[in-house]
């Protein structure tokens, strides 16, 4: 039981065809499950989402904006799985939020599954209940997520009692159990409560909750970083097997590189609310262009006590969203920072690396790789 | 003489539904200078251990040991003012939360000077100096004007550098890290560990590091003791660890690793670690091991020879396979 | 390995033998001596007051004109007609407190009642709206808080006039605003709780929110509460029946019982100090038992 498959390793590359395309490429995403309507049209589609809070600064104090999410792009296909890293503070979960629609965005559109939401325009009751349809969320702490006074059944049926309410209460009851099986527990589960859960299984209800209403896109907010390890692998690939079966999109968002590598189909890096870089997984995790990114590669530790690592040292704290650093966020800490660095604010440029042919973007002045020489060096003294 | 001796330290819990074992005759051993990394799930009794030997656990536990040695004094047996003596200077502690590790009330010049005060003779300006002295040592900048800062004002890795200056204070021979680095970003993890183990290599103390994170021990320890429900299941050289696991929770951990998997689906433990009222007969990790048979399911296992990883099982694998002799 | 297997891994060990929250909850409070106590004296209380018609010896008005302020049965002049003896106005002091017993409930329960409804609808709305809805509620609360609760109910009641409902609405306004903080706290506490988001994020409306995602999880402070303010109650009232204005006479409730016999501490000790001790008993038990509940209920003390 704790071997591999049998059989030939089904290899992530020949489960898909690889074109390592970031969007919407004519033919490259389902990989099961019909996407309704056009193929090559993503389900998700984001333009220069952005989300910003005002803080009052009390009463002496003038009111300071916090840039929690600023001109996010990006889009996700049926079948594939989008990541998001990042660390405190970089805007992940404010992502998550807005496009679940918990938070409205305070610029750019969003267009799910057709429908479009916008900053500042307010959604009917019929869209937004389509809309809940198309994309669910599973939340990382699995002991917060499930209504301790309500029973598994009672947690299960809810979506589907509020937006379906033409469906008997025979019948959804059924389908609660149905979603127990196929999100691994049993149909017998339906009448305890949470607290009898350990926290894999509690997370598998979530998973079950979350896909009651068939969506098409799943939002994973770190859903795996509060388990166990040897619990983690078990939903992980609960998570993959239902997106196999089920043709799903995942916005995966997690600060985990090892997870994400192992998961993710295209990844986005973000720092301080704004997207650094952005790329296929195989990209940006053999050759991340940006030195953050390359930091981050460098700092997670790898679990092989053989190989020899030089560190990229980062030196000084995560800035605070209320105070963010001039030019580029990043370059306080960075190993390559200059003087244009802290004057002007890099965009995000679509970079065709000649080497995969795939949509690379990076937000840098100085990527990295375009240097000679020794791509990772330690850096101590001089900054 | 070995630095930390402990052997047989069993804990157990006096709960509302009876009495629950934590912790199930631990051996743990760490020499001068040595880095020892425990790791272990949730309910491995990994932390319960380590407080145990500091006296932090509440009046619900009782512990029990053959020996409980530190430096040559039997902790278990000591009065409370030995004990005082000991704890805090010679062993010190640092926790996994360092937001809520500090007293909100009070400056960290303060708590800082409040560590020295109780184990050290010093004049208050000698307090104020080494204070100072110390936030240089963990490499927060500008220390004195960190000394009058209140915790709220300081980020998570501020504040794990803070606790790891007062762990230091009186240059403790031991140093315990209970999962310092898991509630902080990466980046700032690997500033944190790489600290730890500057100050490990300056001041020549041992440090115990418990981590459930397999990174981390590869890039951080020199030996390594797995524990599993309360129980040490191995315990080996981090190199001979990684390589040639011994018990097959080590194999079956390893192998479930992201970063190991070769196929889309990973390779999972089935089962959960057992709590308080489904506790096996036989070996612990019997119902979810690949390898368990009529044996490892009645009878609960020895622990084999150090050359097998003093693994606590029937058949330790060898080349990953468990070693069952024709009987 | 079939591509099915690592799903519907086996997920079976999950915790059969755990106990049910109730007979955990119970072996928590049963430790507390003086809780327990507290419920045994309460449940008696509620016994004598469902039978007061059965076990009272004689009609708790009805006045025995040959036997004025008699002494208990085990004073001199004493009989066991009248086992505590009887009143200025020759009425049977067993009859009237057993009967007593039940005004007290009748009060605690109305009382609470009145102030946990109208208290946790206020915190509920409170904690959702937010906004000047919010702090008007909460500096109205304040306000409430800021006068001597008895000062209040007095002044309530001599704008109504005398008598026990009056002094009833009188307490629940005042005793109101505990609930109202204790709720507006929990849904607070509540609200940034990821299962409420999950359960904004399906589509609760905010009626359901309110009352079937976030609620149930907030009652164990309320139930303490509820105990507590149930003594609370009880004591306003014996107190503004002292005064002479709550229940007036000749109803049996236990604090009219004492406005009528001031005069007579020195020469009929009995008429005082038994309904004194009445209320002084029934005031400890629950308050005991409230205490309990509270420790038993409070996640923080629990040991496993």
């Amino acid at each position: 039981m704790t071997g591999s498959d049998g059989g030939a390793p089904r290899d992530r590359a020949s489960s898909a065809p690889r074109d390592g395309s970031n969007g919407a490429a004519p033919g490259g995403e389902s990989t099961g499950g019909e996407s309704t309507g056009d193929p090559a049209r993503p389900l998700i589609d984001a333009r220069g989402l952005s989300r910003r809070y005002t803080v009052s600064g009390g009463l002496f104090a003038k009111q300071a904006t916090v840039r929690a999410l600023e001109d996010a792009s990006f889009t996700l296909s049926a079948g594939r799985t989008l990541a998001v890293v990042g660390e405190s503070g970089c805007g992940k979960s404010t992502l998550a939020r807005v496009v679940t629609m918990i938070e409205t965005p305070s610029d750019g559109t969003l267009e799910l599954d057709g429908h479009r939401v916008e900053a500042g325009g307010l959604l009917d009751d019929e869209t937004r209940s389509a809309l809940r349809a198309s994309v669910q969320i599973v939340f990382q702490d699995p002991f917060g997520s499930l209504n301790p006074r309500q029973t598994i059944g009672r947690i299960l049926e809810e979506p589907v009692l509020i937006n379906r309410p033409d469906v008997s209460a025979e019948e959804r009851g059924r389908q609660a159990r149905e979603m127990l099986v196929q999100t691994g527990l049993r149909p017998e589960h339906y009448d305890r409560y949470p607290h009898m859960f350990s926290g894999g299984q509690r997370q598998r209800i979530a998973v079950a909750r979350a896909l009651m209403l068939e969506p098409r896109v799943l939002v994973l907010d770190e859903p795996v970083s509060a388990l166990d390890l040897s619990i983690q692998s078990q939903v992980l690939n609960l998570l993959v097997e239902l997106q196999e079966r089920l043709g799903l999109a995942y916005l995966f968002i997690s600060h985990d590189l090892s997870v994400v590598r192992h998961m993710a189909d295209d990844v986005m890096v973000m720092y301080l609310g704004r997207v650094v870089e952005s790329g296929s997984a195989e990209d940006v995790f053999a050759h991340p262009r940006h030195p953050y990114t390359e930091a981050l590669l460098s700092a997670t530790p790898i679990a092989d006590p053989a190989r020899e690592r030089t560190r990229i040292r980062l030196v000084g704290e995560l800035p605070s969203p209320l105070d963010p650093p001039s030019g580029c966020a990043f370059h306080p800490r960075c190993r390559k920072a200059a003087g244009t660095c802290r004057e002007e604010r890099p965009t995000l440029a679509p970079e065709a690396d000649g080497r995969t042919g795939s949509m690379h973007r990076v937000a840098c002045h100085f990527p990295v790789g375009d240097e000679t020489g020794d791509l990772r060096r330690t850096d101590h003294a001089d900054r | 003489m070995t630095l930390l001796d402990v052997k047989g330290l069993s804990v157990d819990f006096r709960t509302a539904n009876g009495r629950f074992r934590a912790v199930d005759r631990v051996d743990v051993s760490v020499e001068r200078g040595d880095v020892l990394a425990i790791v272990g799930e949730s309910g491995s009794g990994k932390s319960v251990s380590m407080l145990a030997l500091m006296g932090l656990l509440p009046w619900t536990a009782d512990i029990t040991s053959e020996h409980m040695r530190f430096d040559g004094t039997d902790l278990a047996r000591a009065d409370a003012r030995t004990r005082r003596r000991l704890i805090g200077r010679d062993v010190a502690m640092i926790f996994q939360e360092p937001m809520s590790s500090l007293n909100p009330c009070f400056t960290v010049g303060f708590q800082i000077r409040e560590a020295l005060k109780a184990h050290l003779e010093l004049s208050r300006k000698a307090r104020q100096a080494r204070a100072i002295e110390l936030l240089e040592l963990v490499g927060l900048p500008e220390p004195e004007r960190r000394l009058r800062a209140y915790p709220h004002q300081l980020s998570g890795g501020m504040s794990q550098r803070v606790m790891i200056a007062m762990a230091i204070a009186c240059q403790p021979k031991l140093l315990i890290a209970d999962e310092p680095t898991t509630a902080l970003d990466v980046t700032i993890q690997a500033q944190i560990l790489e600290l730890l183990l500057d100050l490990q290599k300056e001041t020549g103390m041992a440090l115990v590091l418990i981590t459930h994170d397999m990174g981390v021990v590869a890039e951080t320890a020199r030996r390594v003791s797995v524990q599993y429900a309360g129980q040490k299941v191995e315990e080996q050289g981090v190199h001979a660890l990684f390589d040639e696991p011994r018990h097959p929770y080590t194999a079956a951990l390893l192998a479930a690793l992201p970063e190991r998997a070769t196929t889309r689906r990973l390779p999972s433990i089935p089962g959960v670690v057992p709590g308080q009222f489904d506790r096996p007969t036989g070996c612990l990790f019997s119902p979810r091991c690949t390898f368990a048979d009529e044996r490892c399911r009645r009878v609960a296992p020895d622990v084999a020879a150090a050359s097998l990883g003093v693994a606590r099982c029937h058949y330790p694998l060898v080349n990953g396979v468990a070693q069952k002799a024709a009987s | 390995m079939s591509a099915s297997e690592p799903v519907t891994a086996n997920v079976a060990s999950d915790a059969p033998g755990r106990p049910g929250r109730f007979r955990e909850f119970w072996r928590y409070f049963r430790e507390n001596r003086g809780a327990v106590a507290g419920l045994v004296v309460f449940a008696l209380f509620i016994v004598v007051a469902i039978l007061a018609d059965v076990i009272a010896p004689h009609s708790p008005t009805q006045q025995f004109r040959s036997a004025l302020l008699q002494p208990p049965f085990w004073q001199e002049g004493g009989t066991t007609d009248f086992l505590l003896g009887t009143d200025p106005l020759g009425r049977d002091m067993l009859s009237r407190l057993i009967h007593g017993t039940r005004y007290s409930f009748f009060i605690g329960v109305i009382v609470v009642f009145i102030a946990a409804t109208s208290g946790i609808l206020l915190g509920l709305i409170a904690g959702f709206a937010r906004g000047w809805v919010d702090t008007l509620i909460m500096r109205l609360m304040d306000i409430l808080l800021a006068f001597p609760s008895l000062l209040l109910a007095l002044v309530m009641v001599a704008i109504l006039g005398p008598s026990l409902t009056n002094a009833m609405i009188a307490i629940a306004i005042v005793l109101q605003p505990h609930y109202v903080r204790l709720t507006r706290a929990a849904v607070l506490g509540e609200r940034a709780k990821d299962y409420v988001t999950s359960a904004r994020v399906v589509g609760a409306s905010r009626l359901r929110l309110m009352f079937v995602t976030v609620l149930p999880n907030c009652l164990a402070p309320l139930i303490v509460q509820a105990a507590l303010s149930f003594s609370t109650a009880i004591l306003d009232a014996a107190a503004l029946g002292f005064l002479g204005l709550g229940a007036q006479p000749p109803t049996p409730e236990w604090g009219t019982m004492l406005a009528d016999s001031r005069e007579f501490v020195l020469r009929a000790w009995w008429v005082v100090t038994l309904p004194g001790i009445a209320i002084l008993v029934n005031v400890l038990a629950i308050n005991l038992m409230g205490d309990g509940l509270r420790d038993a209920l409070d996640p923080k003390l629990k040991r496993s």
